[in-house]
């Protein structure tokens, strides 16, 4: 029985160029306090553009409807949970919204005069001192725009440092747990990619690890916990055998929701790492974006950080561009500073305890839910599960019914679906985490839900087969928007003359 | 479907027809079924080379990707156009109409190594 | 809960780690503050950056106007906590608005297609770049002096692994791209040539005659727009191959440097190497409209190793502000917004001793004796001055980029021309 929702009428709507019309606005401008002057004098008559064709032209209530409806198509965290693995879907607290806002902090042009911009340097300096003692890490560059991009920074950084020992080296070793990202951003940086396979624990096979490591490895890049949401109980054996060969660690922290107040990546031995704000630091996902991809390093790596980086003198911020071993920029600015301050007000919100018991919470809403759920999915690998567990589908494949089709049925049952087929080393898998937000409410309607849908799958497999049945939208033709593809509305051709 | 007598199969379930000096290569049944819905296929132009063992395309469905690897190495004559506007035709008739390229063949004796439709049909069906 | 594990405490959730991994300390950051503490303390903070000054800076950063109904729209949880619509039944309402972005990035490129964002306008130069290379199967880069410093080094940082080798093409006398430069640099072996416009001196370029000049010899042109209000008046850069570019403009605060949503766009023919997430349209399973996240094989996720990009975000949230500003000011209120910012800075730039004698639309370069002194006398009346060009043109140490927009009052403009006339 469904218990999170019901059926509801929601507002359809068009598109905004189905519904334009000509000569509305929504706007006003003020009356021009100077003379107006001639575009085609001024620039150039070919320089200036007819009318940007098609362009939308509604009221301002009609553009307010148009979102409003829109909006309400969507699943959101603050409509309920998204078990999605590794993707730390926990609440966007809003007074990250109104600090963001405050307008000294808002209208702060990045260029203007560093006396005057020492609010927000100081937003950067606590945030990179937070960072730092959750990492325990020596430095942290708040530069990069989002997690692929800090991993981008990181590679770079080990790439730079590698050459002033001597040669970059050729390959970096990647686990085939890894996320997508990982291998793509190695050749970025002109590296090859050598897969490491994981053991029976679903952790990185030592022994081959041990086997693959030599000087033609500049890094192993590492997930820990890693995508099955274990703890990667050899790290430090690992990061041994790597600084061995002299070839160094980066660590992906999309995970470090698991790990804040209870271990550091800088003491078992991690080189370099990214955080992803928008994950572990509550900043809002927004539909996609934007992130913020934090890196912190180890003090052998601080040379090679982006610039620039703030200097003290006095009792005035500075920034400094004196880095001459520095990768250079990977942005321009200083970094999406927008998120920093959402990720500071959090951490201040938290303090110290706080972070810490917000782990353990995390930690204690996913094994709840995967003691609740292993009587009726395969759990894929026997070793304590931290903010995250990962099952697989076989036992319903048996009955025809795979890993996407139950997402598919959750949502009939209010949720967003957990993270689907990834990682890909557990066959059909179902990687859910709760985070430490939920309470035993939700959790528990989540339970019964997947438990619900276990049995639908060995009494009605087509049900769950063939679902969504009960939402707005039912599933879509992914296979011709592929084929076919179309990206943007084009005005149909007028109707032939008869 | 069946696979036909006259073609040799991969491990990684390709085919190829062998025809004096001429070869056409395709993807199996299995291999179409394996992928889903196809979406588009990456081929080579007439002129390229491949080789033997290594890829020379790649076909997609909606969420993978797969690498296709040359059974025999040769320079491309001809590519199969009609699947840019309808990859499905790889998911139809993929022994048949939906070849994807010709090649005129380096070396006529690579194709001895390759597995025989028989060879070919216990190779899928134990996996 | 506990019971249901099995566990007596919290602590036995971690207890199993090796010890040498544990933190057994406490975390040295000081205990959680109260929501009214935390405003007030970034209340406090903002309080020591420049407020209540009028500004004539530009460079990449622009002071627009942001309407009211851009933060009604994005404050709604349904957009601000929803995720990556990876879930079309349940993400039509970001699917829809990314469909409407995409086309209306299109309409004001003169693009055939645009993807959903990229993170911002530096990182966008380099895609573009990289995209150029992958259809080409050429390696050099060319990259005119007048782009986006900071926008020239994210290049670099890029490029510098990739086997991709970068020069630079001069401006001329007049500020614009010096095309003598651009022909002598033209080899066979250059993917794309990189050209901003306007430039970051505010000058249009002749991206006629460039591309005319650059695709002859077989490369791709990459025009990169910084200032998109310009797109409401200026022709678009039609003959481009790829179009990139920063929506900071289009109600995206400042925010000292981000976050802000950069664009890519391009011809249709492209459109299976562009990188970043597309939304298609499609239909669903009872035949009507609906969209989804397409040609996801691009990606990293499925690609991994051999993928166009290893992006995985993009700035949705950004992204929406902009739809949201360009839905509100429309066809007619995008050209009038264009047309006060030209008349605007036309208006100053007409009382001062222009550098360059180019067509520009809302920043232009000035001489001055000794721009921080100018700048000190105007922070004086609560004004920034213009952004000083010896920082990245020490060849122009005698020279600053001012910038007016529509929400630059006159006061403060004759003010300006006052303090520049008495030096």
């Amino acid at each position: 029985m469904i218990k999170k929702v019901s059926k509801h009428i929601v507002q359809n709507e068009l598109l905004l160029f189905e519904q334009s019309s000509p000569g509305k606005w929504g706007y006003q401008l003020p009356p021009l306090d100077v003379p107006p002057v001639d575009a085609a004098k001024a620039l150039g008559k070919d320089n200036v553009r007819s009318e940007i064709e098609d362009f939308p032209e509604v009221s301002e209530f009609e553009a307010l409807r148009h979102f409003t409806r829109l909006s309400t198509w969507n699943y959101a965290i603050d409509l309920g949970l998204y078990p999605l693995g590794s993707c730390t879907m926990k609440y966007n607290p809003r007074v990250n919204e109104l600090v963001a806002r405050t307008e000294g902090l808002a209208w702060a042009h990045p260029y203007q005069p560093e006396a005057l911009a020492q609010g927000c340097m100081e937003v950067i300096a606590a945030l990179e001192r937070a960072l730092e003692e959750i990492t325990g890490m020596a430095a942290v560059t708040l530069q990069p725009a989002a997690g692929a991009h800090g991993e981008f920074t990181g590679i770079l950084m080990i790439r730079a440092l590698l050459e002033e020992r001597g040669g970059a080296r050729k390959k970096i070793l990647v686990p085939d747990s890894a996320h997508g990202t990982n291998p793509a951003t190695a050749t970025m940086v002109g590296y090859s990619v050598e897969n490491i396979k994981s053991n029976s624990r679903g952790m990185v096979d030592v022994e081959a690890l041990a086997k693959a490591v030599n000087e033609d490895v500049a890094a192993l890049m590492i997930t820990n916990p890693n995508t099955v949401g274990v703890f990667e109980e050899n790290i430090r054996k690992i990061c041994g055998l790597l600084h061995e060969k002299g070839a160094l660690v980066y660590m992906d922290g999309a995970n470090m929701n698991a790990l804040v107040g209870v271990a550091r990546p800088g003491d078992f031995g991690v080189d370099v790492m990214h955080l992803n704000l928008h994950k572990t630091f509550s900043t809002p996902h927004g539909g996609g974006g934007p992130g913020s991809g934090a890196v912190a390093v180890a003090e052998v790596l601080k040379p090679f950080l982006p610039g620039p980086r703030l200097k003290r003198a006095g009792n005035q911020w500075q920034w400094n561009y004196d880095l001459p071993h520095s990768i250079g920029r990977v942005r321009a600015f200083y970094g999406n500073f927008g998120v920093l301050v959402r990720a500071l007000a959090y951490v201040m919100a938290h303090g110290g305890n706080g972070l810490r018991q917000a782990t353990l919470d995390a930690l204690l809403n996913a094994n709840y839910l995967r003691i609740l759920l292993e009587p009726h999915y395969d759990i894929a690998y026997n070793a304590p599960s931290m903010h995250e567990c990962v099952f697989s589908d076989d036992r319903q494949a048996k009955k025809g019914v795979r890993t996407g089709d139950i997402a598919k049925r959750l949502i009939d049952y209010g949720f967003h679906p957990y993270t689907v087929s990834f990682p890909l080393i557990v066959h059909g898998a179902l990687m859910i985490e709760p985070t430490e937000t939920e309470s035993k409410q939700e959790l528990d309607l989540f339970a019964d839900a997947m438990i619900s849908i276990a049995k639908e799958v060995e009494e009605n497999p087509d049900l769950v087969r063939k679902a969504p049945h009960l939402t707005r939208t039912p599933r879509v033709d992914e296979v011709t928007a592929a084929r076919k593809p179309i990206v943007r509305w084009k005005r149909p051709a007028a109707a032939p003359q008869s | 479907m069946s696979y036909p007598d006259t073609y040799k199969y991969t491990k990684e379930h390709e085919w190829v027809l062998i025809e004096g000096a001429s070869g056409t290569i395709g993807i199996t049944d299995h291999a179409q079924h394996e992928l889903g819905d196809i979406v588009f296929v990456d081929l080579p132009k007439a002129g390229a080379k491949v080789t033997q063992g290594q890829t020379f395309g790649s076909v997609e469905s909606v969420k993978a990707v797969s690498d296709i690897y040359a059974p025999v190495s040769g320079e491309v004559t001809e590519s199969n156009e009609a699947l840019a506007k309808t990859p499905e035709k790889l998911n139809e008739d993929p022994h048949g109409a939906a070849w994807l390229i010709k090649v005129k063949l380096a070396d006529p004796g690579e194709a001895t190594g390759l597995m025989s439709a028989a060879d070919y049909e216990q190779y899928v069906g134990a996996e | 809960m506990l019971a249901t594990i099995g566990l007596k405490s919290e602590e036995d959730l971690i207890s199993y780690l090796p010890s040498d991994v544990r933190f057994s300390k406490k975390l040295g950051i000081e205990d959680g503050k109260s929501e009214y503490e935390i405003v007030d303390y970034f209340k406090a903070l903002a309080a020591r950056n420049a407020n209540g000054c009028a500004s004539f800076l530009g460079a990449g950063v622009y002071h627009h106007y942001r309407p009211v109904l851009v933060d009604a729209v994005v404050s709604r949880g349904e957009f601000l906590t929803s995720y990556t619509p990876y879930q079309a039944e349940i993400s039509q309402g970001t699917l829809t608005s990314i469909f409407e972005f995409q086309t209306m990035v299109c309409q004001l490129t003169g693009m055939d297609v645009a993807n959903a964002s990229m993170y911002d306008g530096s990182s966008a130069v380099p895609e573009g770049a990289m995209m150029a290379v992958r259809i080409t199967h050429r390696d050099r880069v060319l990259i005119a002096r007048t782009v986006h410093p900071e926008y020239r080094e994210v290049l670099r940082t890029y490029t510098q692994h990739q086997g991709i080798p970068l020069d630079e093409i001069g401006y001329a006398k007049n500020g614009q791209l010096d095309l003598d430069d651009l022909k002598k640099k033209l080899s066979d072996d250059v993917a794309a040539v990189i050209v901003q416009t306007p430039n970051f001196f505010g000058l249009l370029e002749q991206v006629k005659e460039i591309a005319a000049l650059v695709q002859a010899k077989g490369a791709l042109l990459v025009v990169v727009v910084a200032e998109a209000v310009a797109l409401g008046l200026i022709e678009p850069p039609r003959d481009a191959d790829i179009v990139v570019g920063e929506l900071q403009s289009f109600a995206i605060s400042p925010s000292y440097g981000g976050p802000y949503a950069g664009i890519i766009a391009t011809k249709e023919k492209y459109i299976r190497q562009i990188p970043g997430r597309l939304v298609g349209e499609t239909t669903d399973a009872e035949g009507k409209r609906a969209f989804c996240l397409t040609l996801a094989t691009r990606e990293q996720h499925i690609r991994r190793d051999k993928a166009t990009s290893n992006i995985c975000t993009n700035q949705a949230l950004l992204a929406l502000m902009a739809t949201v500003f360009m839905t509100v000011y429309g066809k007619q209120g995008l050209r009038e917004l264009a047309e006060q910012n030209l008349a605007k800075a036309h208006y100053l730039a007409g009382k001062l001793d222009l550098q360059f004698d180019a067509p520009f639309f809302n920043e232009f370069v000035v001489r001055v004796n000794s721009p921080e002194k100018i700048n000190a006398r105007l922070l004086e009346k609560k004004i920034i001055g213009g952004l000083p060009l010896d920082r990245f043109y020490p060849e122009l140490k005698n020279c600053m980029l001012l910038c007016a927009t529509e929400m630059t009052r006159r006061e403060d403009m004759d003010t300006v021309a006052a303090a520049f006339k008495t030096q």
